[in-house]
């Protein structure tokens, strides 16, 4: 028999998390799923009744998305614009119901390459809380994600809240999705990007990010590095900025329709973010 | 609060206005605890995955997709489903808005869509298109095309009005677009879908499927499953299967065995079931029962299928050659030879899936010497006979009662659930239920054909259609199913709806190690329109003349013959289609040309599609049987056993009758599809219900109407009644194709307008025009659903559409078109009347869909001068094909 815990305290929680194994559940929009036809053979930690985790605010020198936080509240949320690419996400993630129910922090934690959080929060040199019974630890999102459904959570470990540093807020943030169908619908690849531009018009700042072409969603490192003091616009976007990448082949496109649309959007995404 | 997951917490709340407190399992789905706890059964459940939203209801007055949601979160929470929307007794605004726009079908989607719309109409009254669009974005409705949904959440801030019924009382029925009958049931979440009915007391019944698409296998001992699985009654094998051990539509090719005979040849194939409390059911896993396989090579697709050296799979197929049929008519390749243009190429389609939103369900239970199933289907006689031969019984012994059937489109013409429920059923003496999870269902079901075109078609300078050759090969999968009736159609259809004087034609279905191909909207008419279409527009672009004019010169007209020789006597509108598409075509060109010039990247297009389509069953006898009583008290009851799969049977044959009786239709009460009740009225599919069964209702009202009137007024406290059977003039086709296969023919002419991003290969349908002759619309409004809704169909055909076995059997790998990706769409009816059908109608089911795809097609190509060839036209195919033309250009220009 298997067990069910909704503490409502988070030391209760670490500590159940420190005594055994449990499955934690956010939003339950990724549990659910994988259960379809099957028993549920694992302990449950519900974190949903954790008030501590619920909601999005300014804490200190971050902004703090708690693990709680839904794609909903994302949108609702008063943001700087330096968020931009974030709500775009939201707003394309899965259909209303899931962005109700779905978590940012379930999204990074499930790390799916073709997770629609994780671009623009790289943009945003996002941090993960960790927490555990002993104390917590701070990572990048890019330590956090280790592969293809795999994180850095350690057992007795969870992620409690996503930390944006609150020094960015005047960036231009975009994101742009390319999928087979209008909504509920899995990224062929994605496109975040996130400008600080000068007075000029010219990148001070340039932090652009790819999703569903490797197995992590991975910077544009060359790239952000061309288009320091430049006017940004798809000119300045070549092949050999997306040579780190490895895209799959699979039935919603080929390794090679991938690269090239990666190259396209991010051209585009630059010049939307350049108007 | 903790507890174990089978240990119930107590939890308060609101439930659709009232307040509870209950003791529940946690982490049970909250849909699974809003039917099985509360009986709250109008929240459907379509996938359990979120993928298709059916299942969604307002949680603190948010849509959620309740199979997503752990029922502990509803503590202290305000939970509306469907059932809850009602307030003293008044539809809702947002239901009474569905009622009025239509914009309920087969309703499996009604509840998710109703709950999501109340969402959008609590946070605006007047919400705009794209709120619209993104608050419905997470409910799948693979029925009506959404246009009408979209109309009825836009317009759901209006006051109730009375009940349309009441205001169609006095006038005609047929041509009104009364209400559907069954609206109400479905807008308020009490109509019974096959998984809705189950009795409390019932077994439950779960296939152990094939992971295999070819192996032998033999079954190991189960004495230690039933060891550690007490609750598990009996595994049911072939064994268990008294009667014929295989089904299959054709009295000649019943090749499919219920259970598997120590050899699986599809993924998805039926081994055992087991049988017991539906906990211990459901806690087996695969892994658990004791089946060894041993893995064949597969044969995948027509290629391999087809070598000389590929494996038989079945014994009687040689070559794996299932069934093959031709057409010829004149003198077939020499006459394109002498043909002043000629135009050829090859296309290349997909397994596709039906994807309705209710998977297969259903439970039986035996009656001393009888068996009663009810399940969701579209034959219920077609499933008493076949239940009969695999049970050895009588077919009076078994009696099918259809439930509401959340959308079949094909795929419940073939045996699902019945026939081990029957057994099961039988053996046990229990009543015993089965619901397919969506993975099960798709990949046990049929499937669209994959197809393999290629064709050649000619004219003479002037534009004059002289000849056409096609040979077309199916995939049929596993085992035969319909697979015999695709090959019969496409002869028949090869030629386009147009006056071809030389025609030859070749089509095989063939066996593989695919999901067996079956009935799906069309019957592979949908996959060769694609070559003729595209042929046509190349041979117009060869003779310099319009796509539309050159189709119009050539349309099948009264008076003339199709290729299978038979005589067009009346209702062939496709020229007036056309011409009625005309002023829309013209603008639209002038339009698409004046936004491309200059524009490299984001072009449009516009394409013409057209068709027709045969009603009723090819070359042979489909009759249907309708009784009519009046009773002593006046009332008339209908017995229409045409079973209404969303499409609106139940309530065309009602107006049909109602106009033949002189009365209004609330006079007419209706017993609907149950095979004790009912007579046969055939299978609700080859679009042959409103004009098959609905002749046979206007007959029998005809008559009773003359024995009334033979009365003369003296009725009064007379009991009466008429049966009335019709079976459409259709002869079967001799050894060249040639003969008079249907009654009649519906015609069609469908265009799209795309934008193409010629970047990134993405196609978006910006709008379809779509004229049809109808005969006559019965109902204008359900034609125009049939219409909407196959428009949506042919769009996933053409651009997303692909199941692929092992990797798509979800919606969410499988994508069917959301309410964002339709166009506007307009219908225009044609009315030219048929000889034969009720008050002149024919068919409408499967038209809708079969110009689509082509018309898309015709659009890309317009859009950026590529032909695809092979469908769906994915992004990475359509940006592949335009890298490979180098050059970006419009071919209409």
């Amino acid at each position: 028999m298997v067990d069910y815990l909704r503490p409502t305290e988070l030391s209760d929680a670490l500590a159940a998390l420190a005594a055994r194994d449990l499955t934690i559940v956010a939003g339950a929009t990724d549990y659910y799923p994988a259960q379809v036809g099957r028993q549920p053979d694992h302990d449950i930690l519900d974190l949903s009744a954790l008030e501590i985790l619920q909601g999005i605010a300014r804490d200190g020198d971050y902004w703090r998305i708690g693990a709680m936080a839904t794609w909903r509240d994302v949108l609702d949320a008063d943001l700087p614009p330096c968020f931009e690419g974030l709500k775009v996400a939201a707003r394309q993630l899965g259909g209303p119901q899931i962005q109700n129910a779905a978590t940012v922090a379930g999204n990074l934690c499930n790390a799916s390459p073709a997770a629609d959080g994780i671009p623009p929060l790289l943009c945003l040199e996002a941090e993960v809380l960790l927490q555990n019974q002993a104390g917590s630890r701070r990572l990048l999102l890019s330590e956090f994600i280790l592969g293809n459904r795999r994180t850095a959570l350690m057992p007795g470990e969870m992620l409690t809240a996503i930390l944006v540093p609150g020094s960015l807020q005047r960036g231009r943030a975009g994101f742009i999705k390319l999928g087979a169908r209008s909504s509920l619908v899995i990224s062929i690849v994605m496109v975040a990007g996130l400008l600080m531009l000068d007075e000029h018009g010219r990148v001070r700042d340039a932090r652009l990010s790819v999703g569903a072409c490797s197995e992590i969603a991975q910077r544009l490192p060359l790239l952000e590095a061309a288009l320091r003091g430049q006017t940004p616009g798809p000119e300045l976007v070549r092949p050999d900025h997306f040579a780190h990448l490895s895209p799959l082949d699979d039935h919603r496109g080929t390794a090679a329709y991938r690269l090239d649309a990666a190259a396209t959007l991010t051209g585009r995404l630059l010049e939307a973010l350049a108007a | 609060m903790s507890g174990e997951h089978g240990e119930k917490v107590t939890l308060s709340f609101f439930l659709n206005g009232e307040r509870r407190e209950a003791s529940l399992r946690p982490m049970a789905r909250l849909s699974e605890t809003l039917r099985e706890d509360f009986g709250y059964t109008g929240v459907k459940v379509g996938c359990d995955a979120g993928d298709c939203g059916a299942c969604t209801v307002l949680l603190d007055g948010r849509q959620v997709c309740s199979c997503l949601v752990p029922t502990a979160r509803i503590d202290g929470a305000m939970v509306v489903s469907a059932e809850g929307l009602m307030a003293n007794g008044f539809l809702s605004r947002v239901q009474d808005a569905f009622l009025r726009h239509g914009a309920v079908q087969c309703g499996a989607c009604t509840p998710g869509m109703l709950a999501a719309a109340t969402n959008i109409a609590a946070e605006s009254q007047h919400p705009t298109q794209e709120q619209v669009l993104h608050g419905l974005g997470g409910v799948l409705c693979r029925c009506t095309g959404y246009g009408s949904i979209v109309a009825a959440v836009r317009d759901a801030g209006r006051d109730p009005v009375a009940g349309a019924e009441a205001t169609a009382a006095d006038g005609p029925a047929v041509g009104a677009s009364l209400p559907r009958t069954d609206a109400l049931d479905k807008l308020t979440g009490v109509a019974e879908f096959g998984a809705d009915g189950i009795p409390a007391d019932a077994l439950w019944l779960r296939a152990v499927r094939s992971p295999h698409p070819a192996a032998t296998f033999t079954i190991g001992d189960l004495a230690p499953l039933h060891a550690r699985h007490p609750g598990l009654i009996k595994v049911l094998s072939q064994a268990d299967i008294p009667g014929n051990k295989c089904f299959g539509i054709y009295p000649d090719l019943k090749d499919q065995p219920v259970f598997a005979n120590g050899q699986v040849r599809f993924r998805g194939e039926a081994v055992l079931a087991l049988v017991g409390k539906r906990s211990a059911v459901a806690a087996i896993t695969d892994e658990e029962v004791p089946i060894i396989y041993q893995p064949l090579p597969p044969v995948t697709g027509l290629e391999q299928a087809l070598a000389g050296e590929a494996r038989q799979l079945h014994g009687d197929r040689p070559g794996n050659l299932l069934v093959d049929a031709k057409l010829r008519k004149g003198i077939g390749a020499d006459a394109l030879a002498q043909c002043r243009y000629t135009a050829a190429g090859q296309w290349r389609t997909g397994f596709v899936e039906h994807a309705y939103i209710e998977p297969e369900a259903g439970f039986a239970r035996r009656h001393g010497d009888r068996l009663e199933i009810h399940v969701t289907t579209q034959t219920p006689y077609m499933d008493r006979d076949e239940v009969a031969l695999i049970m050895g019984l009588k077919p009076e012994q078994v009696r099918i009662v259809p439930t509401v059937c959340g959308g079949g489109f094909g795929g419940k013409l073939d045996q699902s659930v019945q026939p081990m429920l029957a057994a099961a059923a039988w053996q046990l003496d229990r009543p015993v239920a089965c619901v397919y999870s969506r993975p099960e269902s798709m990949a046990a079901s049929t499937k669209r054909h994959p197809a393999r075109i290629a064709a050649r078609f000619g004219c003479d300078g002037e534009g004059n259609l002289q000849a056409m050759e096609m040979t077309a090969d199916f995939d049929t999968g596993a085992y035969a199913s319909w697979g015999p009736t695709v090959a019969g159609r496409v002869p028949v259809h090869g030629s386009g709806p147009y006056q071809l004087p030389n025609a030859h034609i070749d089509a095989r279905a063939i066996l593989t190690n695919g999901p067996p191909s079956g009935a799906f909207r069309g019957f592979g008419v949908p996959q060769i329109s694609l070559a003729h279409e595209a042929l046509i527009d190349d041979l117009a672009a060869q003779a310099g003349l319009d796509p539309l004019e050159f189709r119009l010169r050539n349309a099948l007209r009264v008076g003339d013959r199709t290729a299978t020789g038979q005589l067009l006597q009346a209702s062939a509108g496709l020229d007036q289609c056309l011409e009625a598409l005309r002023p829309h075509w013209r603008r639209a060109q002038e339009e698409v040309a004046a936004h491309n010039d200059g524009q490299p990247v984001r072009r449009l297009g516009v394409g013409l599609g057209c068709m027709w389509y045969g009603c009723g069953n090819t070359g042979m006898s489909n009759p249907s049987t309708v009784r009519l009583t009046r009773s002593a008290d006046g009332r008339f009851t209908l017995y229409n056993g045409a079973v209404d799969i969303g499409q609106g049977s139940y309530t065309i044959m009602r107006q049909i009758c109602a106009d033949a009786l002189g009365v209004p239709v609330h006079m007419i009460d209706q017993v609907t599809g149950d095979t004790d009740l009912t007579a046969d009225a055939g299978k609700t599919s080859a679009s042959r219900q409103t004009y098959v069964t609905g002749k046979a209702v206007e007959l029998a009202a005809l008559d009773l109407r003359r024995q009334i009137e033979a009365r003369a007024g003296d009725n009064a406290g007379v009991e009466l009644q008429a049966e009335a059977t019709f079976d459409p003039p259709a002869t079967p086709l001799d050894e060249n194709g040639q003969g008079e296969p249907y009654g009649t023919y519906a015609f069609a002419a469908q265009m799209a307008v795309v934008e193409v991003d010629t970047e990134l290969g993405t196609t978006k349908v910006l709008c379809m025009v779509a004229a049809h002759d109808v005969g006559k619309a019965i109902n204008p409004a359900l034609v125009e659903g049939q219409i909407q809704g196959g428009i949506a169909q042919g769009l996933g055909l053409a651009l997303m559409e692909e199941y692929l076995p092992g990797r798509t059997e979800n919606l969410h790998d499988y994508l069917i078109p959301t309410v964002g990706d339709m166009p506007e769409v307009e219908v225009i009816l044609i009315e030219d009347p048929d000889l034969n059908g009720p008050q002149g109608a024919k068919g409408v089911g499967e038209p809708g869909l079969v110009p689509t795809a082509p018309a898309i097609l015709a659009a890309i190509k317009s859009a950026t001068g590529v032909s695809m060839h092979e469908i769906p036209a994915t992004p990475d195919r359509v940006r592949a094909a335009i890298l490979a033309q180098g050059t970006v250009g419009g071919a209409s220009e």
